[in-house]
């Protein structure tokens, strides 16, 4: 399978106060079409720095980063916010839902984006809460939602526009054991389903299980490679 | 417009405090529909004087009168085309507050000198065969509900011959006012049975009005009409109407920079209210924001939101506060003050007004939201 996502020689520092810190230190990667990878990792190894760069987000400050056929690491922000419109669908692990929209509302904010009609979106829309089961919720706001249907809402927003790269950053970390079981069920049906390539940071070894992949970082750092079939 | 409900999503996060906010911006522009409206009357009132009409008045002072023997003198002095005295006080019909002007003149010369002031001739003839006759214009026939053969009894402080203040008319027809309805709004008596039934200051009138045959030489006139009557007990002065109506309005002080300055605090205090409202608003939705940008949202995208929702708060607000102007402005026609719709080069001012509050309390948050990094935001740093 061909790499859609290629990083080489990645460096990321971060400027606190009076300090430059080297959050990834020269690391390069491949991430395979069709992939589930799980990031793993202990608190400030680089975890969310990688997904957010992969994702388009961030920059480093040197190496190269190709996603989609596109040289992203030397995109303008302009150019990165179509990219990222085009490819990335992002999942929070606080949801980030906008509060005073319905579920349909949350779900179309990325094709507003579009030339769509108003009838292609709202097709789109029933489409996406479909699949993550949520047909009959779509009038109803986040404070009406359970946390794993608001995160379902949320993993609808992200896939609603079809993106290349599905980024995940903790999606079960804020839900209990039940509903995190159910949201992971719903990230390996779009990975076996529709192929679609997910890249999830996660502390929970569990979750990591459910990738095709897992690769932990220490200190910015790779540190173990262990591939895993599709379970 | 597909944004449209993402904006009035974000402009109602906080509902009490943008209703507290647009309240506060609809307050502040009913005052300033309101206070324009004044000073357009102010404008409309030196705008409908005409420079080819001379007012005499005591040179003493406004409220002393002159005798009625200066007006065939008057009528004399070369360029005068016609001359007509007024005698004129106040009565109050029935309640407290319902004050009524009344003009004690010679009908048919005065409407002669008022081209624009419309009577008809039968109505004209009437008034002159009867002692006690009235025009009345027909902002007060309308706010009274009186009509034609309708006796109209009148409280004043003028003694008359019998001991009474009761002064009693006759309406024998209406008159309207062309260009200024609102003028409309005075009765017009004789001269002679008001002259003859009074105790006091018999012989003498409140001013005389002057019509001249060229405008342009009403200042020679002016001056020609007060050398005549000067070192005399009844000195004049004389103003070409224009010039009286500017008189009479800086005796209330610059009303024009004083409403303008009024105005001009209220809106820029105006400025820190709405300019904090969005400036909360905005630094409370950061992290909504930063997933919008996630999502691809362009700088100038996010931008446009932030400004759309200051607009649209800073005009609905100034469109609810200009609404209730144009609602309560009509009521200030039955003062005497004012006529019609507000105007709507003020309501034009005022929309302006309104983008411009917009834009300058807007673009601060929206600079933000423009700038702010993903990363960083997201973070909560």
């Amino acid at each position: 399978m061909a790499a859609v996502v290629s990083l080489k020689n990645v460096i990321k520092c971060y400027v606190r106060g009076a300090q430059r810190v080297e959050v990834l230190h020269g690391l390069s990667l491949e991430i395979e079409e069709g992939e589930f990878l799980a990031l793993m990792g202990p608190s400030g190894s680089g975890k969310t720095t990688l997904l957010n760069l992969v994702a388009g987000i961030d920059r480093p400050d040197q190496g190269d980063i190709v996603v989609a056929g596109e040289r992203i690491s030397s995109h303008s922000s302009r150019q990165l916010a179509r990219w990222r419109a085009r490819h990335v669908g992002y999942v929070f692990q606080f949801y980030n839902l906008m509060p005073l929209l319905t579920a349909e509302q949350n779900v179309e904010l990325p094709l507003l984006l579009t030339d769509l009609s108003k009838a292609q979106r709202s097709a789109n829309v029933r489409t996406a809460l479909h699949l993550v089961g949520l047909s009959d919720r779509g009038s109803h706001k986040p404070a009406e939602l359970s946390g794993g249907q608001q995160q379902r809402v949320a993993i609808a927003r992200a896939l609603v526009c079809d993106p290349t790269l599905l980024v995940c950053d903790e999606p079960t970390g804020d839900l209990d054991r039940d509903m995190a079981e159910q949201i992971l069920d719903l990230l390996q049906l779009v990975n076996r389903e529709q192929g679609k390539t997910i890249v999830m940071v996660t502390h929970d070894p569990k979750a990591a299980e459910r990738a095709t992949r897992q690769l932990h970082l220490d200190k910015g750092r790779l540190m173990g490679v262990q591939p895993r079939a599709a379970a | 417009m597909k944004f449209f409900y993402l904006i009035w999503a974000g402009l109602w996060r906080n509902r009490a405090r943008t209703v507290l906010t647009l309240l506060a911006t609809a307050v502040a522009f009913l005052l300033f529909g309101l206070l324009q409206g004044v000073n357009a009357w102010f404008g409309g009132v030196l705008a409908g004087s005409h420079a080819d009409r001379l007012i005499v008045v005591s040179r003493v002072s406004q409220i002393e009168p002159l005798p009625i023997a200066h007006l065939h003198r008057l009528e004399r002095v070369s360029g005068v085309r016609r001359a007509v005295p007024v005698g004129a006080f106040s009565g109050v019909y029935r309640d407290r507050g319902n004050d009524v002007l009344v003009f004690a003149t010679e009908p048919e010369a005065l409407f002669d000198i008022y081209s624009d002031w419309h009577v008809s001739p039968g109505q004209l003839q009437a008034i002159a065969g009867r002692r006690t006759g009235a025009l009345v214009g027909e902002v007060l026939m309308k706010a009274y509900g009186w009509k034609v053969g309708d006796r109209v009894p009148l409280r004043t402080s003028l003694l008359k011959q019998d001991g009474s203040t009761d002064w009693n008319f006759d309406i024998v027809g209406t008159y309207a006012v062309t260009g200024s309805a609102a003028q409309a709004n005075r009765i017009i008596v004789n001269y002679d049975y008001f002259d003859e039934a009074r105790q006091f200051d018999k012989g003498r009138v409140y001013a005389f009005i002057v019509s001249i045959h060229d405008p342009s030489r009403s200042s020679e006139v002016c001056a020609t009409i007060d050398a005549l009557f000067s070192n005399s007990p009844d000195e004049t002065l004389t103003q070409n109407e224009t010039e009286y109506a500017q008189a009479q309005l800086r005796q209330l002080g610059d009303v024009s920079a004083m409403v303008n300055a009024i105005i001009g605090a209220v809106l820029f205090t105006l400025l820190f209210l709405t300019g904090n409202t969005m400036g909360q608003s905005i630094r409370e939705r950061i992290p909504e924001l930063a997933v919008l940008k996630a999502m691809g949202y362009p700088d100038g995208v996010v931008t446009a939101l932030v400004l759309t929702e200051s607009m649209l708060l800073c005009l609905l607000a100034a469109l609810l506060g200009l609404a209730v102007a144009a609602a309560v402005f009509p009521v200030t026609e039955a003062l005497g003050i004012n006529g019609g719709a507000l105007p709507w080069r003020v309501i034009a001012i005022g929309v302006a007004i309104a983008v411009i509050l917009a834009l300058v309390s807007g673009l601060p948050p929206a600079w933000r939201a423009q700038r702010l990094t993903i990363v960083d935001a997201l973070a909560g740093r």
